[in-house]
């Protein structure tokens, strides 16, 4: 089972993405997926600096998809997605049907998880079209990965997102621009500040959600670390991490000794919040259970 | 409806001449229909199209006691077409695993029904029903996410759509260039709750409740809401999780999870969404300039008295732009009307508006 490093999905400075991805390069992930998928005024890279980690990446070893904006509402934004899209160099992991729409029939492309593949005949579907790997939807069960599984095409590989904070949506509206009273066209990049996210806790104080940008996501870390023997014997072909500011090697680490079939350190600690894995067993995903 | 009314190039739009000779469209009205008193009001008062669903997870509205069975959604199809109107069947929710043969069935019978189109989000599905029934007309519903033209365009290269709904997510100048860059018929949302988030891209519901809208066809279920009254508050919670707390005399509105008051950074406030509803009246004269095929209230789980009221008053809307383009205004009467049914406290153009973002 491979380890792929999802996208950062939060707002970091230039210098400090260089030297996460500096480390990055000489970590244990065998696929390192790249890009901005939030929001298209985060500039700190841009394409062709993302171009050109992306060639440092792969000469280290890691095989590297440029990640595609999932929510896609301008002009502006077409253009980005084109040039990514025409790259010709990697692989692209399409997160919007225009994507798929710039790809399908032309180049194999990674089937993102905001796709929306829940069923053996979509899944068929994106396969024609020439997805070679796909994402599981974060609100999908092992239940329901084990039924896609039984009907997977040949030629697609399989994809679960297995750590960290969990996307769970995304708007128009920029809910820290909102937070800091500042209109989203003149945001001054507030989200700068919150290299995990913005907390939004209930009024009794009970963590609940994270705010980063435009995208909403849990504030508990979705943790399958405990899981990757039933993932393994699901064939499932890689597990994505999702990074967080800081002990990503360790993590990193500690599910490479996991897939190996060796117990890895404890990720207690190394979390920037308690775990969850609802999802996983069909629960709502806030919800914590011991895997057996 | 205007007696000027021509069909044109596009069989979905009305269009009309106005006094430059000058092509304006009319866009048709879709209004919502949670069982047969709900479809029949909303055509009694002029409803272009009425949109319903199932009695099960096949649609976004799955909520007790409403929707409809074989029978009803035959007598209501009757209904409509002996008036004039078209009917839509929702089936827009998302099959997981093996499940697709149960939302083919609904199809099928979609199709044999003789239903006018039907509302569909997952792409499985619309190649099913693409390949199985080509002379069912496909609308893509606005679970299916589609907020660009390369998206719209590609499910109708695809599947041959007839028509988008486009989520509540876009600006008037997004949603013109949408249109201006696609052959596909384009709805819009203007008038009913409101969704903060994309459509068809939010998980939250499922990460409180274990049910979202993608997955059951419901967001915040009420089977998780629980009231709680401390002293003179009252708590809202969904599965556990406080929504909001009401201090006496406030008005404590449905736990929606978007819409309560949070606290970031030591403020309480509304941090996602104020419990407000999209009304977008005033915007009528645009979006029939962008040349919007269509304006649809949202509503299924509201009761028939609100789907006569919005069905009512934006009739005579669109019918009064019909006569008169150059001279519309939203009356204060509509407007009143409007808010006395409406969610929340407040109405708001939602995205439309450049700022709200």
């Amino acid at each position: 089972m491979k380890l792929s490093l999802g996208p950062v999905l939060y707002y970091w400075t230039r210098e400090t993405l260089l030297d996460f991805y500096a480390a990055i390069a000489g970590s244990g992930v065998d696929i390192v997926y790249l890009g901005e998928v939030v929001c298209s005024r985060r500039h700190n890279l841009r394409l062709d600096d993302w171009l050109g980690l992306a060639r440092d990446l792969s000469a280290s070893g890691k095989e590297v998809v440029l990640s595609s904006q999932a929510l896609i509402e301008s002009e502006s934004e077409l253009k980005t997605l084109r040039r990514i899209a025409d790259n010709g160099e990697f692989t692209v992991e399409a997160n919007d049907m225009g994507a798929v729409r710039l790809l399908a029939g032309r180049v194999p492309f990674v089937a993102g998880p905001h796709l929306n593949i829940y069923n053996g005949e979509t899944l068929a579907w994106f396969a024609g079209l020439g997805a070679s790997r796909f994402v599981l939807p974060l609100e999908l069960s092992r239940d329901i990965l084990r039924e896609l599984q039984s009907v997977r095409p040949a030629g697609i590989e399989t994809e679960v997102f297995a750590y960290g904070r969990m996307p769970l949506a995304f708007s128009a509206r920029c809910f820290t621009a909102r937070h800091h009273n500042l209109p989203k066209d003149d945001c001054q990049f507030r989200c700068l500040d919150d290299a995990d996210g913005l907390a939004l806790r209930t009024r009794d104080k009970a963590a609940f959600l994270t705010l980063n940008g435009t995208q909403t996501q849990s504030a508990q870390v979705y943790d399958l670390s405990d899981s990757i023997g039933e993932l393994r014997g699901l064939g499932v072909d890689a597990v994505r991490l999702s990074p967080q500011s800081s002990n990503m090697i360790g993590i990193i680490e500690s599910f490479r000794e996991r897939c190996a079939g060796r117990p890895g350190a404890s990720l207690e600690g190394l979390r920037v919040a308690p775990p969850c894995n609802g999802y996983w067993y069909g629960v709502p995903g806030m919800e914590y259970r011991t895997p057996a | 409806m205007a007696s000027t009314v021509l069909s044109l190039c596009n069989p979905t739009n009305h269009y009309l001449f106005d006094r430059a000779t000058r092509i304006v469209s009319i866009p048709e009205l879709v209004c919502p229909a949670g069982n047969l008193p709900s479809l029949k009001v909303a055509v009694d008062n002029g409803a272009d199209w009425v949109y319903m669903g199932l009695k099960d997870e096949t649609n976004a509205r799955n909520f007790a006691g409403l929707n409809f069975d074989a029978a009803s959604a035959s007598e209501g199809l009757r209904y409509a077409h002996a008036a004039g109107a078209k009917m839509l069947l929702a089936i827009n929710t998302f099959p997981q695993g093996l499940a697709a043969p149960r939302w083919q069935r609904a199809i099928d019978g979609a199709a044999d029904l003789g239903i006018d189109a039907v509302i569909v989000a997952d792409a499985g599905l619309m190649r099913y029903a693409a390949e199985r029934h080509p002379q069912l007309r496909l609308h893509l519903s606005v679970q299916a996410s589609a907020t660009n033209y390369e998206a719209i365009n590609f499910y109708h290269q695809r599947f041959g759509i007839s028509r988008a709904v486009l989520p509540r997510v876009l600006s008037l100048a997004q949603v013109a260039d949408v249109v201006k860059n696609t052959p596909v018929p384009i709805e819009v949302f203007g008038f009913g709750s409101l969704c903060v988030m994309v459509e068809g891209r939010c998980a939250l519901s499922s990460y409180v409740t274990g049910e979202s809208p993608n997955t059951s066809g419901v967001c915040s279920p009420a089977k998780a809401v629980r009231w709680e009254k401390h002293g003179d508050t009252l708590d809202a919670r969904l599965n556990g999780i406080l929504i909001d707390r009401f201090a006496a005399g406030e008005n404590a509105g449905y736990p929606t999870l978007c819409k309560g008051r949070f606290n970031v950074d030591d403020e309480t406030y509304y941090a996602i969404e104020e419990p407000s509803s999209l009304n977008a009246m005033e915007l009528l004269p645009e979006l029939a300039n962008i040349g919007i095929a269509a304006i649809k209230i949202e509503g299924r789980q509201r009761s028939p008295a609100y789907v006569a009221a919005v069905t009512r008053i934006w009739r005579a809307a669109i019918d009064a732009y019909a006569r008169n383009p150059a001279r519309f205004s939203v009356h204060a009467d509509w407007a009143n009307g409007l808010a006395r049914v409406a969610e929340g406290q407040q109405h708001t153009l939602g995205a439309y508006h450049r700022k709200w973002k």
